[in-house]
């Protein structure tokens, strides 16, 4: 389907209005929609996907209630005033200290993950890195379960146990 | 020593033309964003932080046992034109050249690996090479981090893994990017599809030259942006093995589709090109860009697909006039990249020696051309 205004791009934006009952639809390619003012960008910009959810977020006194002491980081001095400025974290233990407010945009920003898998500095304890093999594989089971692939759920399954049963 | 201008009057190693389909698959980047624990991210890092951080990174890169010999700039002192020539080279970020405090980048001698000390991150390190080789990439690059994480502490949490100072880094901090060069699919109207496909699977475009992220003639850069809860191995195979193998396929197919259906279109941008580089007494580097991308077209279609149409032969005419001037064996894919490579502003003022204006630089660029192309 070609762009209804300049009739020779490709439409890939499709609008439908409902005006007082009446349905009306158009169908515009990028580059005429943005002229026409049709609010679509190509890409946010990390900032301004960062600044936009935080704007979304619950007001300072709905998200603190838990943590009202939580007012900058006691390592670094970051504050969530400053994060709205500039997505920036001030330091390794922010993620921890803010982890509340942090989470959700972690999640939107991974796609719905939220759980390292990966690599694993090798100076990582024996017990540390034997946890984060759990978690992960506590994960796959999870997803294998979802989608109904029960043969590798079980193997995973037997995996969580062996390890679990290890004594140490 | 290495200096600069050793290396400003020719194309890096990553960019010589070669590589698994390299006649659309540009170059393979990877790199990997890491902190040092027990130090403040850098946007709350004094000066004095920051020092202490790059002379730590800084002696600990220097002192590893790398294929190439590195080099170190500091960032901080250098001039504004090396600082452009770098980020031209793709070795450091704009953000990197332009940033402000102690900084400094350490670049091996042949420009396939780098390291960015206080970009946003402590440590940002990167490996390139020529066509599609993410995996030998990653190979390299794991190494290389495995040697730094012997002699420093990395900020890792078990739960979210290499803690960034932005959280769109977070877990394994890399970034694979592949550079494309996609002019069929320009041509035959497709690139928006392409555009929008990889959009919707969560991918970054950018341009792979120019001033802004704008992509400039067909080239663009084709990156990751989930970084945790997938292993690096994962989102290498994605690549590797899905994304642009497909991309790969559409470009070709759109190649073939100009060659059977459309040879006045494609004759006609190549002959257009052609005359306007051989001709042309100002381009400037957007302009050259765009027609360079046509010539180098026409070439690998000539290569690639045994393409021969009335352009594409007089490509080969061309080819004889260039090889007498040319130390290489006449007009090839090199010779393209060369010009695209030495002609950006930074490129062009250093090896001429002296900054130029806007208008003189446009005058110079379509000079170089010209000699290239018509000998």
């Amino acid at each position: 389907m070609y762009c209804q205004i300049c009739k020779k791009k490709e439409a890939t934006i499709h609008l439908t209005e409902i005006n007082d009952g009446i349905r009306s639809e158009v169908h515009l390619c990028e580059y005429c929609a943005q002229s026409e003012g049709v609010a679509i960008k190509g890409q946010l910009s990390i900032n301004e996907l960062l600044t936009n959810l935080l704007a979304t977020q619950p007001s300072d006194e709905e998200l603190f209630g838990k943590f009202e002491q939580v007012q900058a980081c006691p390592n670094c001095g970051f504050t969530l005033e400053q994060f709205a400025k500039e997505p920036l974290l001030g330091c390794p233990q922010d993620y921890e200290t803010f982890e509340k407010v942090l989470l959700p945009l972690i999640e939107k920003a991974h796609d719905g993950k939220t759980i390292h898998c990966g690599k694993i500095p090798t100076k990582t304890s024996p017990d540390v890195k034997l946890k984060i093999e759990l978690t992960a594989l506590q994960k796959k089971l999870e997803e294998a379960v979802k989608s109904e692939n029960y043969e590798l759920a079980a193997q995973l399954r037997d995996k969580i146990n062996e390890i679990e049963k290890t004594p140490r | 020593m290495i200096k600069l201008t050793d290396i400003s009057s020719d194309i890096n190693e990553w960019f010589n033309g070669s590589g698994p389909l390299a006649d659309i698959v540009i170059s393979s980047r990877i790199r990997l964003a890491r902190n040092l624990a027990g130090h403040k991210f850098l946007s709350r890092c004094s000066s004095a932080e920051k020092a202490i951080i790059l002379k730590e990174l800084k002696d600990i890169l220097m002192s590893l046992e790398l294929p190439d010999q590195v080099f170190y700039i500091g960032i901080d002192k250098a001039t504004t034109l090396d600082r452009s020539l770098l980020v031209e080279r793709h070795l450091i970020s704009r953000h990197h050249a332009f940033g402000k405090g102690p900084r400094g980048a350490v670049i091996a001698k042949h420009e396939s690996f780098t390291a960015m000390i206080n970009e946003e991150d402590h440590l940002r390190i990167q490996v390139l090479k020529a066509g599609l080789q993410l995996s030998a990439c990653y190979e390299q690059i794991n190494h290389i981090d495995d040697m730094i994480e012997q002699k420093v502490a990395y900020a890792f949490s078990p739960r979210y893994g290499y803690l960034t100072a932005c959280l769109t880094n977070l877990g394994t901090g890399i970034r694979v990017s592949v550079m494309l060069h996609l002019p069929a699919l320009q041509m035959t109207g497709q690139i928006e599809k392409f555009l929008n496909a990889a959009k919707a699977m969560g991918l970054a475009v950018r341009g792979l030259f120019g001033e802004g992220s704008e992509a400039a003639g067909d080239f663009y850069q084709l990156s990751n942006q989930v970084t945790l809860g997938i292993s690096e191995k994962d989102i290498i195979r994605q690549f590797e093995n899905e994304i642009i193998p497909e991309i790969v396929e559409y470009e070709n197919l759109a190649r073939k589709h100009l060659l059977a259906d459309n040879r006045e279109l494609l004759d006609d941008k190549i002959s257009r090109a052609m005359a306007l580089l051989r001709n042309a007494h100002l381009m400037s580097s957007q302009e050259a860009l765009f027609l360079l991308s046509h010539l180098r077209l026409g070439l690998n279609m000539r290569q690639q697909l045994g393409a021969s149409t009335p352009a594409i032969d007089s490509l080969s005419e061309l080819k004889k006039a260039a090889a007498q001037t040319d130390s290489e064996s006449g007009l090839s894919i090199r010779t393209i990249n060369r010009l695209f490579m030495l002609t950006q502003p930074a490129h062009l003022q250093l090896n001429y020696g002296q900054s130029l204006d806007p208008l003189k630089r446009d005058a110079l660029r379509a000079k170089i051309i010209r000699q290239a192309l018509t000998g």
